[in-house]
């Protein structure tokens, strides 16, 4: 595959670099009250922090009946551009949340973005409660929390641990073993 | 049916939503606990029969347990972090450490996903060695657990029959990848290696052997009274349960949901064999056990069709960006030596992207997650790992069961603990 390829196929998936602002607006599609967008093949829809929660409901509403996975991503470090579809606010960190029609077969990847300065967002206890494990290991890692979390705690860190091991800011290297028991945690 | 009793949150839920510092302090003074006959009781993480490093936190009323807790991250070892560090080539010999008993599969979902965001194909020939390997890894993978159930249950003769059977397929990866475990076989691209010459001889004697044998393990296990009594009603789970909980694989087969992504969501060319896809009636014990015993007879089935079927051509693709050249090549010219030098210490670039890739572990949907920034590393690697997923239904499943049901229930739901902690 050539570099000429490789940047033809970010255009096509960076819809606000290439198309035309006035272009933009009449054809956004929305979905569940989310922004459609196309990535790979796969939809992306891009919801709002606050209507998050509403958007998962009407998903499961429409049949998507299993959540499968739920992931962030710290774009602290992105340096390429975001490709985020026009209307959608980038911040830095962002959740995404897997969901599954059993039915049809359908996968529906939700984006959020949630930023920096209030990293907190809904949980989705009350539809999946699956998702227990996924929004803990998130806020472990990412310290995002999730409001109405029926036990936000880390998951597979220490609980006394400092910091969150998969942002961008937190550097690899070498971190002295903490023991419970000893007298000088850092 | 309903999914009410996994959605509770309060002191009526399943789950023991305890702190570890909550938990020290009842430790150092019980009378704190709500009722004089509890007792917080902890197995694990070091316990023969907790698959690993699996601790659980137990509230107990005699021998009834009433909520309890998985206690997990043990054998966190930041691989999704490392994964940022590793380039894509590298990376399977990272993820295919997390699912040691069916690291095949860990690979498959990583290459899987890359080549989705590079937007390549892999030849047919790889295709179809992938699928065998991938079956071949199952039967292993539900022969360790046929091995660990019985040795879990008492049946110590089936350890060692399951860990026999399984021997004879470790040692065919070892002929075609060069290890037993942590393969690195399945790479972006195709795979590392063609099969060996004779590979057909092996596999069927492999099949030959193991069909006889699984006869065996009904006559051992299956039919047994003891054995049904042992595992019959134990552990039940109903479907939306199963669902509400993210539950996928024989768990979720066992509650008689037919899901199974090699038929439901085809991918490599499993819309072009035959098999069966095995639901359970009851969603207990002894339905995952039965599930996962007759899996093994339909990989069997989906191997032979592979042996039949395998196609000849190229084991990897002849995209000069993601494949090095030959070995004889390196010798003959220096490009191809640059060119091979390039590919191991820089790596391949990926366009920008994100994507998503399932595939139908011996455990459930095991998918990776990456976001691509166009450098030769993922700027983030996520693996969903149906352990850990599968983990959340443990407190479900043992409540006001008896402990040694408890033992029962965790070596159904199968965790592999290198998967759940990543």
């Amino acid at each position: 595959m050539s570099d000429d390829e490789n940047t033809a196929a970010e255009g096509a998936d960076t819809d606000d670099t290439t198309a035309p602002a006035e272009d933009e607006a009449p054809t956004r599609e929305l979905r569940y009250d989310a922004i459609v967008a196309d990535s790979l093949g796969d939809i992306v829809l891009h919801a709002g922090r606050e209507t998050y929660a509403d958007t998962m409901a009407a998903a499961k509403d429409d049949g998507f009946d299993q959540l499968i996975d739920l992931t962030a991503v710290d774009f602290l470090a992105f340096a390429a551009p975001r490709g985020l579809p026009s209307g959608v606010e980038a911040a830095r960190f962002e959740l995404v949340t897997q969901l599954i029609n059993h039915t049809s077969g359908e996968r529906l990847r939700v984006r959020v973005q949630v930023p920096a300065d209030d990293p907190t967002i809904a949980s989705l206890f009350d539809l999946w409660p699956g998702c227990e494990a996924l929004e803990r290991e998130v806020f472990d890692m990412f310290g995002i929390e999730f409001a109405d979390h029926p036990d936000m705690s880390r998951i597979l860190m220490p609980e006394d641990w400092v910091g969150h091991p998969l942002r961008k800011d937190y550097d690899v290297g070498a971190i002295p073993v903490q023991f419970k028991a000893a007298s000088n945690i850092r | 049916m309903t999914a009410e009793r996994v959605l509770r949150r309060g002191d009526d839920s399943a789950v023991l939503r305890l702190s570890e510092a909550e938990a020290a302090e009842i430790g150092n003074d019980p009378d704190t606990m709500a009722d004089d006959e509890r007792v917080l009781l902890n197995m694990g993480p070091s316990h023969p029969s907790t698959h690993g490093v699996l601790r659980l936190m137990l509230e107990m009323e005699g021998e009834t347990v009433l909520r309890s807790k998985p206690v997990v991250g043990y054998l966190h070892t930041g691989m999704e972090k490392q994964a940022e560090q590793l380039s894509y080539l590298q990376g399977c010999t990272n993820v295919t450490r997390m699912d040691y008993a069916a690291p095949l599969f860990s690979e498959l979902a990583f290459s899987l996903t890359t080549e989705k965001l590079l937007g390549i194909e892999v030849p047919e020939r790889a295709v179809w060695i992938r699928m065998l390997m991938c079956e071949l890894n199952r039967m292993s993978s539900h022969l360790l657990f046929m091995a660990t159930n019985g040795m879990d249950l008492g049946a110590v003769g089936m350890m060692i029959y399951g860990w026999r059977e399984r021997e004879e397929v470790l040692r065919f990866f070892e002929m075609v990848t060069g290890l037993r475990m942590n393969h690195n076989y399945i790479r972006p691209g195709g795979v590392a290696a063609d099969l060996p010459d004779g590979w057909e001889e092996q596999i069927e004697r492999i099949l030959d052997i193991t069909a006889p044998r699984l006869d065996e393990y009904d006559i051992l296990m299956t039919g047994q009274p003891i054995w049904r009594d042992r595992l019959q009603g134990v552990g039940v789970l109903n479907t939306d349960e199963a669902l509400a909980l993210s539950a996928t694989g024989p768990l979720l087969r066992s509650t008689g949901y037919a899901w199974d992504l090699r038929r439901d969501q085809p991918y490599l060319a499993y819309d072009e064999v035959d098999f069966d896809v095995l639901v359970g009636s009851y969603g207990d014990c002894y339905d995952r056990f039965a599930i996962r015993l007759n899996e093994i007879r339909e990989s069997m089935k989906i191997v032979r069709q592979i042996l039949e079927k395998m196609p000849s051509g190229d084991y990897r693709i002849q995209d000069k960006k993601v494949t090095p050249p030959p070995r004889v090549r390196i010798d003959q010219s220096m490009e191809a030596l640059i060119h091979h030098f390039k590919i191991f210490t820089e790596g391949f670039k990926v366009p920008v992207g994100e994507a998503y890739c399932a595939v139908e572990s011996p455990r459930g949907e095991l998918g990776v997650y990456i976001v691509s920034d166009g450098t030769s590393t993922p700027y983030r690697m996520h693996v969903r790992g149906p352990s850990f997923i599968n983990l959340q239904t443990m407190p479900h499943l043992m409540k006001d069961g008896l402990i040694a049901d408890g033992v029962a229930i965790i070596s159904s739901v199968d965790p592999i603990m290198g998967e759940v902690d990543r």
